[in-house]
């Protein structure tokens, strides 16, 4: 085998900080190549750098490719010789069709007339290799996010690709979406598509790929063949972190107290197809210092149980009751559900968490502005001690309070969210998707402040579309398919094949 | 990164991330230096300044509504049209039906109020774009004011009526007292009442400045830098004197100057200091998050619209009884000149950022450039084509400045 591409002493200085310091990385001919790293590591940074983005010439160092001294100028300049990435934010126009995403900028045309029967038959073929049953003409919006990636890498085939950059390529799949996206790059690789996959799952990591890279804090820690040596997920995440994460999990005193929240037969439509039932006949409870899960596929309805829930901030024609420490509650409307004692820390942190322009003291007291004003009146003194107070408690990395919020890595976001609604007070905190898209040592800095919470008797009901998390962090887990519940787990009977057949045998 | 440059102290530093406010203050300052050359002193002349304020008070006052608006993520585009509508409506009131001013006045306001809330119902609860909604808006009062008016002028107003305008707050010490300080001042004039209440307002600045700097100091904020403080209230606290004495060599203080100097200080305090202020920052910044923490986003929206119909009839009110007359085309394009003030001022097309004070300096470079290039006899023809490049040049300003 001969390596395809090899990127030598990589150095990439911006003033003040170096990104990368002397990165190796050998990625041989048809194989895929794993980069694994906690955020911030340089894993993109070395992305741009490969791709052209980091134009040849601000930075140090050498990349052959194909045998050749490349120096890229930009991005088109690396995609005319194959190397094509797809980023973990998709880059495709959602009211145009899939035909016309793949061949964007790309059009098969002569003299600027686009020749739609070819683009048509050619986006066919296309979608036949990824395994997507869709019509070209299908609009990217009514597709899912599992099936845009699947387009995206459609485009890229389009490209004559050689090499594939895949970042984070299943952070936002559901696990069947994402085994169907690990066993495509398996059969890209048997037709002789070299690949890159960046990724904090390991466990997909081990699935697919031939050699781990792992980087930290801008070098090379260490390259695995996984063909000649065993690759195991402690060992990968030593190497990330620096130091052995013995348990990823930390350990909670598990005492489930009184009774704290109630729902009893939910039922919820689609906000606008009202023939369509998304949330069927739901019954759960969440007791005091309890930590309940909710497993399932992405697309199950676990997002839209608990913004249903959370003052009727999804669906229509609600109906079932909410009790909250034995008293039915007013949760229909958003105000009303915080009073009441609940908080709902979003998914999307980005677009549904955060307000990115404003600063973490305004951030913070969002959701509580009572809490620090009075008559209506702000005291911006009073304000900026409970901000501090919660930057010290969560540690959130920043130098003041006054840092605006967008310029905070993912999981120092999520602690400002966080810190949000624990000012609010609330009884029951819903997480959906708590660690989604943050790494290994800010993932533990959350587990721990879900069990600081659970010890100061709040109730935590938990969605997560990772098994493993649920598994480690739970001590109840709701199995849910289709908008129902299909079964519910204790910690000692929950495994992820028993959650697994639980949702596909219903 | 940025964080390391933002923690880095410095005045070169501090003077970077706060260019835009420094600039606009320094922007207005050169662009009245200039036109006071051009014009052979023309410019700052007594009867001048006060005529600046007389002529620019409804489009600070407008302002100060449209920022609110706009901080929310909208924009209103018939506040021309509306304070026309309104004008012509107090003058078929008052001259044609012999009602009350007063009465016609709280009505105006009333009928301002209840426009601002049918178009902020359509945008806050049916979710149409502002600017639809409000073009429709332009259209439609521009055309009931014709109706209205029936194509004439109607004036002219009684005389209590233009007080709103034109009047001016008599002084508080006998006229003999004054007579002899204006023969020291070697004017005709002089009113002690502005020189009093131009000190006042620059001791509160500084009495406000400096208690919010003692406060970062105690929470140890990095705030702005002693000398900067310094300088910068140096000169607001110079011009304020120089203004209020020059004013006071005139006639004093105009009533509209009161009405629009209370207005801004409302504003700026509800904007920066209360919860309703700082959810409407929060509705602009990000409308789901600022949704899903418990804001009425559609309610905000809704008291944006209402809150800017009121001040745009206010500005009628103003604009009418300044010129005596209610005439057709009253208002036409005033709106352009708000929201043309309220960007340069620094706020964001996108929503969620933008200052009152930005506002209202805004508002007076645009009418120091208006008074300037009228005074030296540039035709109508290039002060538009100047005014839209002076806009262009500050938002050029800001997206320059984030993009580094």
């Amino acid at each position: 085998m001969t390596p395809l591409l090899q990127m030598q002493s990589i150095t990439k200085e911006f003033p003040g900080v170096k990104a990368l310091d002397q990165v190796n990385l050998k990625v041989m001919e048809g194989e895929i190549h794993a980069i694994c790293g906690e955020n911030g590591a340089g894993k993109s940074t070395l992305m741009k750098v490969l791709s052209g983005v980091y134009p040849a010439g601000s930075y140090d160092g050498e990349i052959h490719y194909d045998g050749q001294l490349a120096e890229f100028r930009d991005i088109s300049d690396s995609e005319k010789r194959g190397i094509i990435i797809i980023h973990q934010e998709l880059a495709l126009v959602p009211l145009l069709s899939i035909a016309e995403n793949i061949f964007l900028g790309n059009e098969r045309a002569s003299k600027g007339v686009i020749d739609w029967r070819s683009t048509f038959a050619k986006t066919e073929d296309l979608l036949k290799k990824v395994g997507l049953r869709e019509s070209p003409g299908t609009l990217i919006e009514k597709l899912g996010v599992g099936k845009q990636q699947l387009v995206e890498i459609a485009k890229a085939l389009s490209k004559e690709v050689r090499l594939l950059i895949l970042d984070e390529p299943t952070a936002a799949l559901s696990e069947a979406d994402s085994q169907a996206l690990l066993d495509l790059m398996l059969e890209l690789k048997a037709q002789g598509v070299t690949q890159i996959i960046i990724s904090h799952k390991l466990n997909e990591v081990r699935r697919v790929a031939d050699t781990v890279t792992v980087i930290r804090d801008g070098t090379t820690v260490s390259t695995i063949d996984a063909r000649t040596e065993a690759v195991t997920e402690d060992r990968i995440v030593r190497d990330m972190v620096g130091r052995d994460m013995a348990n990823r999990y930390p350990e909670r005193d598990r005492r489930a107290g009184e009774m704290l929240m109630e729902v009893s037969d939910w039922n919820v439509w689609h906000p606008e197809h009202n023939d369509r039932q998304i949330i069927k006949n739901i019954n759960l409870n969440v007791r005091a210092g309890e930590v309940v899960g909710i497993a399932g596929l992405m697309g199950s309805g676990r997002t839209e149980l608990a913004m249903s829930i959370f003052g009727r901030s999804y669906g229509q024609n609600i109906s079932g009751e909410v009790k909250l420490k034995g008293q039915v509650a007013n949760v229909k409307e958003i105000d009303k559900a915080i009073d009441a004692g609940l908080a709902y820390v979003t998914e999307d942190r980005k677009s549904l968490g955060l307000v990115l322009d404003e600063n973490i003291r305004t951030n913070v007291t969002l959701a509580n502005l009572e809490g620090v004003s009075r008559s209506g009146v702000i005291n911006e003194n009073a304000e900026t001690t409970v901000a501090e107070k919660y930057r010290a408690a969560m540690n959130i990395r920043t130098p003041s309070v006054f840092q605006k919020v967008g310029n905070l890595s993912g999981g120092n976001q999520q602690k400002v969210v966080l810190s949000k609604w624990l000012f609010a007070e609330p009884e029951v905190l819903i997480l959906d998707e708590p660690t989604r898209g943050i790494d290994v040592g800010a993932k533990y800095e959350i587990y721990n402040i879900i069990n600081d919470l659970s010890a100061q008797g709040k109730g935590v009901l938990m969605i997560s579309s990772e098994m493993p998390e649920l598994l480690g962090m739970c001590d109840r887990i709701y199995v849910m398919n289709e908008g129902a519940f299909v079964g519910e787990l204790t910690a000692a009977e929950a495994s992820q094949e028993r959650i697994m057949s639980l949702i596909v045998t219903e | 990164m940025e964080q390391a440059t933002n923690n880095s102290g410095g005045l070169g530093a501090y003077l970077k991330h706060h260019i835009r406010e420094y600039g606009l203050l320094f922007a207005l300052i050169a662009i009245m230096l200039i036109f006071q050359i051009w014009t052979n002193g023309t410019l700052l002349k007594p009867v001048n300044i006060t005529n600046l304020f007389l002529q620019n008070s409804y489009i600070i006052i407008m302002a100060l509504g449209m920022l609110v608006v706009i901080v929310s993520g909208n924009i209103d585009l018939s506040v021309g049209s509306v304070m026309g509508f309104i004008g012509a409506f107090a003058a078929v009131m008052v001259v044609e039906w012999d009602m009350p001013v007063a009465v016609t006045m709280l009505a105006s306001l009333g009928v301002g109020i209840l426009i601002g809330a049918a178009q902020g119902y359509f945008v806050a609860y049916w979710k149409i774009p502002s600017f639809i909604v409000t073009l429709a808006g332009m259209l439609v009062f521009r055309g009931l004011s014709l109706w209205l008016l029936e194509g004439q002028s109607i004036g002219p107003f009684p005389q209590s009526f233009q007080q709103i305008s034109t009047g001016f707050i008599p002084d508080i010490v006998p006229t003999g007292f004054s007579k002899s300080l204006a023969e020291i001042a070697g004017s005709r004039n002089f009113n002690v009442l502005a020189v009093l209440l131009g000190l006042v307002a620059v001791l509160a600045i500084i009495y406000v400045g400096m208690r919010e700097r003692a406060r970062n100091a105690r929470y140890g904020v990095v705030g702005e830098p002693f000398a900067f403080f310094v300088v910068r209230n140096a000169i607001v606290a110079g011009a304020l004197l120089f203004v209020s004495f020059k004013l006071a060599t005139f006639r004093g203080l105009p009533n509209v100057l009161i009405s629009m100097v209370v207005l801004t200080v409302i504003y700026a305090f509800l904007t920066a200091n209360t919860t309703i202020g700082r959810r409407v920052y929060a509705l602009g910044g990000n409308e789901k998050a600022a949704k899903l923490s418990g804001i009425k986003t559609e309610r905000l929206t809704f008291l944006a619209f209402v809150n800017m119909g009121m001040l745009a009839a206010l500005g009628g009110l103003i604009f009418a009884a300044r010129l005596n007359t209610a005439t057709p085309k009253a208002g036409f394009a005033v709106e352009l000149d708000v929201i043309a003030a309220v960007f340069i001022g620094g706020a964001s097309m996108s929503g969620g950022s933008g200052k009152i004070v930005g506002a209202v300096v805004g508002a007076f470079i645009m009418g120091v450039m208006n008074n300037g290039m009228s005074i030296v006899g540039i035709g109508i023809d290039f002060q538009q084509v100047i005014k839209g490049l002076v806009l262009l040049a500050a938002v050029f300003f800001d997206v320059y400045n984030k993009s580094k």
